[in-house]
């Protein structure tokens, strides 16, 4: 059974990732890469049972805090006008507006 | 006799959680615009971590692993409501618009259904 | 004071959970760090009934368990929408009034509108929540307003 979890959190990264690269937002991206990493976390847990090493968990609950806190920093840092103005950015708005 | 009964009700909580998973996965592919796949994200954070930490818990009955389990547990239940707020505030500042279903109500309004 | 004991309290019993050791060195690393993040905390002024909420001790269980029942319930709706008829959602924002008097129980609802999916709270401000929803039907059951009901009687 932990195999069959381990492939289907497999498969629901490469989804991930395929947002991540499809976009068509930044907004898009970063949900997808927040998604990835909360499935790291799952994965990394998972693993820790597969190979019989339960202390994979410390790791998996380090890297949840660090998944938020890259999370929180891209927010913060797009609230700047940087990334205001990327050009897939204005195409969407200017179709949904 | 009670281990194959925690056996099997952790194959049935690690295979509902790989489902909801799967689930959550094909909804970020296959929804619209980013609010919809917010929601289809939601699902992979709550239900499906929730129910794959479950079925772990009941893999293995050693209280140390079972409490460090449910650290990550709450964790992923306390950030990631925070996250997608605050990811739902950002986009909505810098001016994302949300695609809706009522016909718009003000000035070039969004598209309708599709 | 009793904010202060319980925080310490907290960090001692995380800090056994993680480490499992002890030794001597490691309990006194440990008792350090503990008067370290007590400092900051004072420092910061973060300790009162807002980070550590004592007085919903008793309340919250009830709460969880129905919160947890209606998560699973909407996981389902929005699941058989991603499979079977991702057309017929009718995504939908609206703005709700909230009844909550403190800034805690306003968080604990935007809170619990987040967690259940279908429903995101995308704006607090005053007395009103901005929420999206990816079905209008689920915006109708908060405007009905069960589980604004449940938090308001939680922070009483």
């Amino acid at each position: 059974m932990l195999t069959a979890a381990i492939i289907a959190i497999l498969v629901v990264m490469i989804m991930a990732i395929t947002r991540a690269i499809m976009g068509p937002t930044l907004y898009d991206r970063i949900l997808a890469v927040n998604m990835f990493g909360t499935k790291t976390v799952l994965l990394i847990s998972v693993l820790g049972f597969a190979m019989g090493r339960p202390e994979f968990l410390d790791i998996a609950i380090v890297y949840a805090l660090i998944n938020f806190i890259s999370v929180i920093a891209v927010l913060r840092h797009s609230d700047k006008s940087i990334f205001k103005t990327t050009q897939a950015d204005k195409k969407s708005m200017q179709r949904h507006s | 006799m009670m281990d194959i009964i925690m056996n099997i009700s952790s194959a049935v909580f690690l295979l509902i959680g790989s489902f909801l998973c799967v689930s959550g996965g094909v909804g970020i592919l296959r929804f619209p615009d980013l609010f919809t796949r917010m929601h289809a994200a939601g699902v992979t954070d709550t239900l499906a971590s929730a129910m794959i930490l479950t079925g772990l818990m009941l893999q293995n009955p050693d209280g140390l692993v079972i409490l460090k389990l449910i650290i990550i547990l709450l964790m992923t239940l306390f950030i990631s409501p925070t996250a997608s707020h605050a990811l739902a505030r950002a986009a909505m500042i810098n001016g994302l618009k949300p695609m809706l279903d009522k016909p718009a109500d003000h000035e070039g309004g969004m598209s309708s259904k599709t | 004071m009793r904010h202060t004991v319980y925080l310490s309290l907290m960090l001692a019993i995380f800090w056994l959970l993680n480490s499992g050791h002890f030794s001597l060195l490691m309990i006194s690393l440990g008792i350090l760090s503990i008067f370290f993040v007590l400092y900051i905390a004072h420092r910061m002024d973060v300790l009162d009934h807002e980070s550590q909420p004592l007085h919903l001790t008793l309340k919250l269980p009830a709460y969880l368990v129905w919160l947890i029942k209606e998560i699973i319930l909407s996981n389902i709706t929005v699941v058989k929408h991603i499979w079977f008829d991702n057309k017929a959602i009718s995504p939908a924002m609206q703005v709700i009034n909230i009844s909550q008097a403190t800034d805690v129980g306003k968080v604990i609802y935007a809170n619990s509108i987040t967690l259940t999916p279908g429903t995101v709270s995308v704006e607090l401000e005053g007395g009103k929540i901005t929420v999206h929803a990816l079905l209008s039907e689920s915006l109708k059951k908060l405007e009905a307003g069960e589980m604004d009901r449940r938090v308001t009687e939680l922070e009483k």
